[in-house]
């Protein structure tokens, strides 16, 4: 083994270690409770399950949702990455920084603000919505919109303008250049972005769990419901490993699509341009997406504010309580909660992605090493493809018990919720770091420089403001984070989403105005964080 | 002195360089001269420590320096693209290796470092607001800054246009002088080879070909490929080889290189021929002659020579630009 693979595998061996005891070895639980009832692997159960008609109802219906839900997302969010990155005028920043919110709202905020739009004498109650499949794609669109147009918009920004001149001094209108020049530039990001949209919205729990009750369920969704209520492991195991197979292939797809541009080109920021007559069906479109995502949020501020007609802070007051005993604990305290989760979940997700990202793009010199690099790197995309229902409940069967007693250990729930953060945190940090030149690095080691200097010298520089975001990012994902920790959070350790879903769950006026307010204050602390991310100006959510 | 004796390097186990024996005698520049691919940046980088022989030794003043990292080996590696730290001025670049080491007197070691290089009042600005040369200027003072034992120049003039090239290789002849600094430069351009360097070593195919002296090597090309790499218009053979010889009145027989003007027309010249093709340029006439005994060659007249195709022509021989070279495979 040469010192360089000893470096490679020193710098990989935390966050293997990590991957290995709190991803691999829940999952790995989860599916021996699936495969092996008895202690011995009965594989027939499984089969059963996925011959059952519900499966099949709820696999075709997660397949379906998704589909729409992508395709509505590609096809809003093209026009708003254009408008959004190649075109100049006053707020663009804020419009972007608007847009990029319902992506970070926690799952169960967007789906209690889309109830309290669609229910019964709310603003849009008259479209008969309420509870149907329909609300549950608007909301994935709502939520996922943002994916693409970060994802395509930052390749948009970066492409040469002077292509898309030579077309049209060769006679071709706007819409051939569209189709002939920029399209085919773009269609990496578009494939590699609807791939990482589709899986959103395949693996969505929050808003399938709030918008669609018991009658409709998707793999996620159904697995929460077989192990939680059902006791049924061994079906959600099948299910499990189902959606486990599926994601991995998509994930494959994903790369295989983000792999075509080379990361090493510099890019040219166009200098964006003012809008002409022919941009304004794309205005419109942005207009009506930022319309479309302000208005849940909106009837979800005015609901926490008004009751019977008249406007009251009465269910911000009743934060500080505990909702006539619905809760164990305040309002207040689960979000103290949060925010010291977060603290924690966020350090350990930068500490790992770091490490990661590091491992995954130093240049490789043999073909073994780039081969051990990708597999590193897949490796760590996991916990994207495994839903984090199955990673909370896998982590309460494996590590509740000897020689792992770590069921009362406060940082459970950051560790689960750092894993699901992890994935985000390396895509922002990885097109960073693989954009340096090597040769850099070399100079600087060639001047003097030890690897920490070089490191000081060269990466940091660029690296800081990614890093930042990726924090940003890490702790709204935490403070929203709602399927592994419902598993996790003990009773008297809630955390807001925990405490938000508790409250919708029971009857009464009082706790859900409680829940609204408290969804409105998560909404806030989320919102604030990103804002604070889009001054950074860093190409968020980096490359998928 | 850097010597370096029977080094291979590989890539996933495709040879870059093979069998690599070089010298680099102390306060000379030598120049690895070879064609694009043939090895000689692999051969550069692994004298910085950026890759690692898969055989053979590298070693400094007779110390072997496997396992000695790259920034601990004193080799300053200029890079064809300069490779400034663009978030740092050119002050703090050219500072860059003088605080690493936290000498004194940065600032003055700095100004005179710019004065040296041609960019005084430059200090200031910052990488992404200067020239090509401007920036290869940077980072040559900045390699010296470092007050390398062995400066490491990868085709350092290769990214610039041609008048700016034979300006800055005339200066970076003068600079490497005046510093005394021991320099192995690597190029595939063999006028940059001959503007810089006292030594010359012609690489091919990952292998080296020849080296020496670099008029000795220019004099005396190891086989007919090395001749014409090295700027030798045609390499003749046989009976056309020895009739130019003869005509040059220089002994031998074998094989020899002859540059595009080694023959020129001379009414009292021996060889005759009838011209081809005729080409004018602002200092000469250029021509394809068709020469009895010794077949197509290349030849030229002055400025104001009128030789059309077809004109029937003597040629004289200038021995000191046609070159004998051995017998090559």
């Amino acid at each position: 083994m040469t010192r360089r693979t000893a470096a490679l595998l020193g710098l990989a061996a935390l966050p293997v270690a990590v991957l290995g005891v709190f991803f691999v070895l829940p999952v790995a639980g989860m599916l021996d409770r699936g495969f092996w009832p008895d202690g011995r692997f009965d594989p027939g159960a499984v089969g059963e399950v996925l011959t059952r008609p519900r499966t099949g109802r709820v696999l075709w219906f997660t397949v379906w949702t998704s589909t729409v839900a992508t395709a509505a997302a590609v096809a809003l969010g093209l026009p708003a990455a254009h408008v959004l990155h190649r075109l100049r005028f006053p707020g663009r920043g804020l419009v972007r920084g608007l847009l990029l919110v319902p992506f970070v709202l926690p799952t169960v905020v967007v789906g209690v603000a889309f109830r309290q739009l669609l229910r019964e004498g709310g603003p849009l109650g008259g479209l008969g919505l309420d509870g149907t499949p329909a609300a549950i794609v608007a909301a994935l669109v709502f939520f996922n919109v943002a994916v693409v147009i970060r994802t395509v918009g930052a390749t948009w920004e970066g492409l040469d303008r002077r292509p898309a001149e030579a077309a049209a001094a060769l006679g071709a209108g706007p819409w051939t250049v569209f189709r002939t020049v920029t399209f085919p530039a773009l269609r990496p990001a578009v494939v590699s972005s609807a791939s990482v949209v589709f899986l959103f919205c395949a693996t969505a729990f929050g808003v399938v769990l709030t918008l669609g009750g018991s009658r409709y369920a998707s793999v996620e969704t159904e697995i929460y419901l077989l192990t939680v209520e059902l006791l049924d492991l061994p079906a959600a195991a099948a299910l499990s490993v189902l959606q486990l197979v599926v994601v991995v292939g998509l994930l494959a797809v994903a790369g295989r699509a983000r792999t075509v541009a080379d990361p090493q080109v510099a890019r040219s920021v166009a200098r964006p341009a003012r809008p002409r007559a022919a941009d304004l069906p794309l205005l419109a479109v942005t207009a009506l997406l930022l319309a479309a995502a302000a208005t849940p949020v909106a009837t979800l501020v005015v609901g926490s504010l008004r009751t019977d007609d008249r406007w009251t802070l009465a269910f911000y007051r009743a934060l500080g309580s505990t909702a006539d005993g619905t809760l164990v604990v305040p309002v207040t305290e689960a979000l103290a909660n949060s925010l010291r989760t977060a603290v924690d979940a966020t350090w350990m997700s930068l500490l790992l992605g770091l490490l990661v990202a590091v491992t995954v793009t130093r240049r490789s010199r043999t073909r073994a090493e780039r081969r051990l690099r990708a597999g590193l790197d897949g490796f760590f995309m996991l916990p994207l493809g495994v839903s984090a229902v199955t990673l909370g409940f896998g982590f309460l069967i494996t590590l509740d018990r000897p020689p792992l007693s770590l069921g009362a250990s406060p940082l459970l729930v950051p560790v689960a919720q750092a894993l699901v953060a992890l994935p985000l945190v390396v895509r922002t940090l990885v097109p960073v770091l693989a954009g340096v030149d090597d040769r850099q690095r070399q100079a600087a080691a060639s001047l003097g420089a030890g690897p920490l200097r070089t490191v000081l010298t060269v990466d940091l520089p660029v690296l800081w403001r990614p890093l930042l975001a990726a924090a940003g990012f890490a702790f709204a994902v935490s403070l929203g984070e709602f399927g592994a920790t419902s598993f996790l959070a003990r009773d008297d350790r809630p955390t807001l989403p925990v405490v938000i879903f508790r409250l919708i769950g029971r009857p009464g006026e009082l706790t859900y105005g409680t829940a609204l307010a408290a969804s409105v204050v998560l909404a806030l602390t989320t919102a604030a964080v990103l804002l604070l991310v889009e001054r950074l100006r860093v190409p968020a959510l980096g490359a998928w | 002195m850097l010597s370096l004796a029977h080094v291979d390097v590989a890539y996933d186990g495709t040879p870059a360089v093979v069998d690599a024996t070089v010298e680099v005698p102390d306060g000379a520049v030598v120049a690895v001269l070879g064609p694009s691919g043939c090895g000689k940046s692999t051969l550069l980088r692994t004298v910085a420590g950026l890759e690692q022989p898969t055989r053979g030794t590298v070693a400094w003043e007779g110390r072997d320096l496997a396992g000695v990292p790259t920034h601990k080996r004193g080799f300053a590696l200029m890079f064809q693209d300069g490779q400034l730290f663009g978030h740092l001025t050119v002050a703090r670049n050219v500072a860059y290796p003088l605080r690493l080491r936290r000498a004194r007197g940065v600032a003055e070691r700095v100004a005179e470092l710019l004065d040296l290089v041609g960019l005084t009042g430059y200090a200031d600005r910052l990488p992404g607001t200067l020239s090509g040369g401007e920036r290869q200027r940077v980072a040559l003072a900045r390699s010296l800054a470092a007050d390398p034992r062995l400066l490491l120049l990868d085709e350092p003039l290769s990214a610039l246009d041609a008048g700016l090239r034979e300006r800055l290789a005339a200066d970076l002849h003068g600079i490497l002088r005046a510093a005394g600094t021991t320099t192995l430069v690597v190029t595939h351009d063999q006028e940059e080879a001959f503007a810089l360097a006292d030594r010359l070593v012609v690489m091919r195919a990952g292998r080296v070909v020849q080296q020496g002296p670099i008029a000795d090597v220019w004099a005396h090309p190891a086989d007919p490929d090395t001749a014409l790499f090295l700027g030798y218009a045609r390499v003749l053979t046989g009976p056309a080889a020895a009739r130019v010889l003869a005509a040059a009145g220089t002994p031998g027989a074998g094989p020899v290189a002859v540059r595009r003007s080694a023959l020129a027309l001379d009414p009292a010249g021996p060889l005759a021929g009838t011209v081809r093709s005729a080409r004018a340029t602002p200092d000469q006439v250029r021509l394809v002659v068709d020469v009895e005994g010794v077949g197509e060659v290349d030849a030229v007249a002055g400025p104001g020579a009128a030789a059309a195709p077809g004109d029937a022509v003597a040629l004289a021989v200038d021995p000191a630009r046609t070159a004998v070279v051995s017998d090559g495979p």
